[in-house]
């Protein structure tokens, strides 16, 4: 097969090619320039990109340089910026995902005559008896990306690679150290790529792009009981940096209104809901109503729930999910996630 | 690596001449000493660096002690810019066109300078580039031959610009480009400081040099042994001097055979392709120099709408074609080019560029592989 693999110059992707390139494939490393931004650091910087040609280079397979940083910008960052404008909160590495690395780059492959991508993803593919494919957990549950990858659709599951999904984080790093990839010990990446802490955070990045509003914080009775900076900042179900503490029990961000400028707080109950709407749903191949389990966060567990699928059953049409318990409200603009066992049946945004 | 079947990126480095590794030779494994010494080994090396400047100031119309050797073109655009900023007052001003290599580029915008606008087919705006021009510019920059689309800048009329109303200006230009095709000793003699890179014209990388007329104040940027008559402090790079000679001198022996052979070769080129490819668009031909004979002779620049360079790179470089687009930067991506930005070529067209850049050692078979290979690129890359 010939196979182009995303290199990101971290450890995961490193033996994705390795392993590829070790199964008699034939190999073509890439890595996207995504960021340039003000400092050259992150993600994608240029050290990183040194990283992948070094590994490339030890592998003995070509390696190149895409730059689609005009599509991350409109893609990913911009709507990053509009969502917390709106009081959103947006998990921008799933936009890459669905825009940059499961569209353009897979287009982009599929034009210069590669059978399929690979990425070191922490997931892998199954096939069902009946030919469809899905979304799997990868082995090492605590580094399991299945859920950044929900919304990869038949069309792209029979085109996508996950070579390191059947292995643990552990295993990955000691087969690139038993390999002498430089990127053996090479720490994970962490939260948003384009922003880091030497470029001041997040508030920093949003300040300028955004109106960063100041408002109060208010209670269930909206008396005003503290204030924030910047109400573009705060997410649903946030606990600190309200200038609220010291109560006797600990009040959570229960409602977000960017427009009023204002924050409201209550207790932990105020948050459980008994049933969580999803929009823009990605099906992996038709939606599916009754039991599953649903994930509401990159890291978290999944819980037993009942999908309804609102209105016709068509592809981005909005899902209710009835919890069996109840749950912690979802940000809107999270991703949830909608799984049956280990598989990956679709997902969408919270409401 | 295998050899590849097309060599077209000259502009970018050119393979070196025979005349000048075999002049450098002596330099790498026999003749080593620091040719500032006193010893015999020292003398030896000092006279190869007075020879190789009396070949280059030959080639280049000036005076053996108005040559500077640098580091590469970088250097020498860098000190010209930074230099001369650097001996006038606060508040003075330097000027570049739009086009510029960024090694003039950003020492201008760095040093707050005043930028001038082009036209479509990249020639310098004149009455821009008068409106730019008054007492407090003490530099100007304007390049001899642009490297992305090989225009050549008439820098004769800009010289008189500068000298009518800028009279505390120096002028420099930008040769690096233009050194292979045009006989730099007459068509930069109007300009103070000329900058030329070995490896452009068949030498090796890391040397070049800088023309400083006699007369003009330039500060030096790197400060230290003093060599170069304080210019530029360093020890020589006595075989890349050495052997940026010997191809300066090979090059100019040969050029006008070279023009009139590497032209006619460009020029079947670029028809073939604009013949076979629809909707592809040459780049630098309109605008007051309507034709190609205001381009440089090995430079083949073309625009193919809804086709992406990244990709189409990707195809040729596959075919053993080896071509380039914009510039790169440090991480190998390609980026948006300044030079057609200002040329105003459409965004649509601009990412879909291609530089096919010949050179001295280009032959026939090379044109034809290029001539095969890129129309069924573009057909395979193109987004309809």
């Amino acid at each position: 097969m010939n196979v182009l693999v995303a290199m990101s110059g971290g450890v995961d992707s490193s033996v994705a090619a390795a392993l590829l390139v070790e199964a008699g494939h034939a190999v073509t490393g890439v890595t996207m320039k995504l960021w340039g931004g003000e400092s050259d650091t992150g993600c994608c910087s240029v050290s990183d990109v040194d990283d992948a040609r070094r590994v490339a280079d030890r592998l003995g397979i070509d390696h190149h340089t895409f730059a689609f940083a005009d599509d991350f910008t409109a893609r990913v960052v911009e709507p990053y910026a509009a969502d917390h404008a709106a009081g959103r909160t947006p998990n921008p590495c799933i936009e890459c995902n669905r825009h940059l690395k499961f569209d353009r780059l897979l287009a982009r492959a599929d034009t210069l005559g590669f059978d399929a991508v690979a990425t070191g993803h922490h997931a892998r593919v199954s096939q069902r008896g009946d030919g469809t494919r899905r979304v799997g957990r990868g082995v090492d549950a605590a580094k399991d990306q299945s859920y950044v990858l929900h919304m990869l659709d038949q069309a792209q599951l029979a085109r996508v690679v996950f070579p390191v999904g059947g292995h643990t984080k552990a295993e990955v790093r000691a087969l690139a150290a038993g390999r002498g990839l430089r990127t053996a010990t090479k720490a994970d990446s962490q939260d948003v790529c384009f922003i880091t802490s030497g470029t001041g955070g997040r508030g920093r990045f949003l300040d300028g792009r955004v109106p960063l509003t100041p408002g109060r914080v208010v209670d269930g009775r909206g008396r005003q009981v503290g204030r924030v900076d910047a109400v573009e900042l705060v997410t649903l179900g946030q606990r600190r940096g309200l200038g609220v503490g010291g109560g006797a029990a600990p009040r959570y961000v229960v409602d977000v209104d960017p427009v009023a400028a204002t924050v409201t707080v209550g207790g932990v109950d105020d948050l459980q809901v008994d049933s969580q709407r999803v929009a823009a749903v990605a099906w992996a191949d038709t939606p599916v109503s009754g039991p599953a389990l649903v994930q509401t966060s990159a890291h978290g567990s999944a819980a037993p729930a009942v999908l309804r699928v609102d209105g016709d059953a068509r592809p981005g049409t909005d899902v209710t999910v009835q919890w069996e318990r109840p749950q912690r409200r979802v940000a809107p603009g999270q991703s949830i996630v909608f799984y049956d066992g280990a598989e990956v049946l679709g997902g969408g945004l919270a409401f | 690596m295998s050899a590849p079947a097309a060599y077209l990126d000259h502009a970018a480095t050119a393979p070196m001449r025979p005349e000048a590794i075999e002049a450098m030779l002596p330099f790498l494994a026999g003749t080593f000493a620091n040719p500032s010494g006193s010893h015999a080994g020292a003398r030896a090396a000092r006279r190869a660096v007075d020879d190789a400047r009396e070949d280059l100031a030959d080639v280049l119309g000036c005076r053996p002690g108005e040559v500077v050797f640098t580091s590469g073109g970088t250097e020498a655009d860098n000190q010209a810019v930074t230099g001369a900023l650097a001996r006038r007052p606060a508040g003075s001003v330097a000027v570049a066109t739009a086009v510029e290599h960024h090694a003039v580029l950003t020492p201008v915008e760095a040093a707050g300078g005043r930028i001038v606008a082009v036209d479509g087919g990249g020639v310098v705006d004149l009455e821009a580039l008068a409106a730019a021009l008054d007492a407090d510019v003490v530099v100007a920059s304007v390049m001899l031959a642009n490297n992305e689309v090989g225009v050549v800048q008439p820098l004769d009329d800009v010289a008189a610009l500068v000298r009518e109303r800028a009279p505390l200006a120096v002028l420099h230009t930008d040769a690096v480009a233009a050194f292979p095709w045009v006989d730099v000793a007459t068509e930069a003699a109007a300009a103070d400081l000329v900058s030329v890179s070995a490896h452009k014209f068949g030498g090796p990388k890391g040397v070049g040099a800088l023309v400083v007329r006699d007369g003009v104040d330039l500060a030096p940027l790197l400060l230290g042994g003093g060599q170069e008559r304080d210019r530029r402090s360093g020890t020589h790079n006595v075989a890349g001097i050495v052997g940026m000679a010997a191809a300066a001198r090979a090059t100019a022996d040969t050029r006008a055979d070279t023009v009139a052979r590497i032209g006619a070769c460009r020029d079947q080129l670029v028809e073939g392709l604009l013949a076979a490819v629809p909707g592809a668009v040459e780049t630098g031909v309109t605008g007051v120099a309507p034709d190609r004979t205001h381009k440089v002779a090995g430079n083949a620049h073309l625009c193919f709408a809804d086709v992406e360079s990244e990709e189409l790179l990707f195809l040729l470089d596959r075919e053993g074609v080896w071509a380039s687009a914009a510039s790169a930067c440090a991480s190998g991506a390609l980026v948006a080019s300044h030079v057609l930005a200002a040329m105003g070529v459409s965004p649509r067209l601009a990412r879909g560029s291609l530089r096919l850049s010949l050179g001295w050692s280009t032959h026939d078979a090379e044109v034809q592989a290029a001539l095969e290979a890129v129309p069924a690129a573009v057909a395979r890359v193109r987004r309809r």
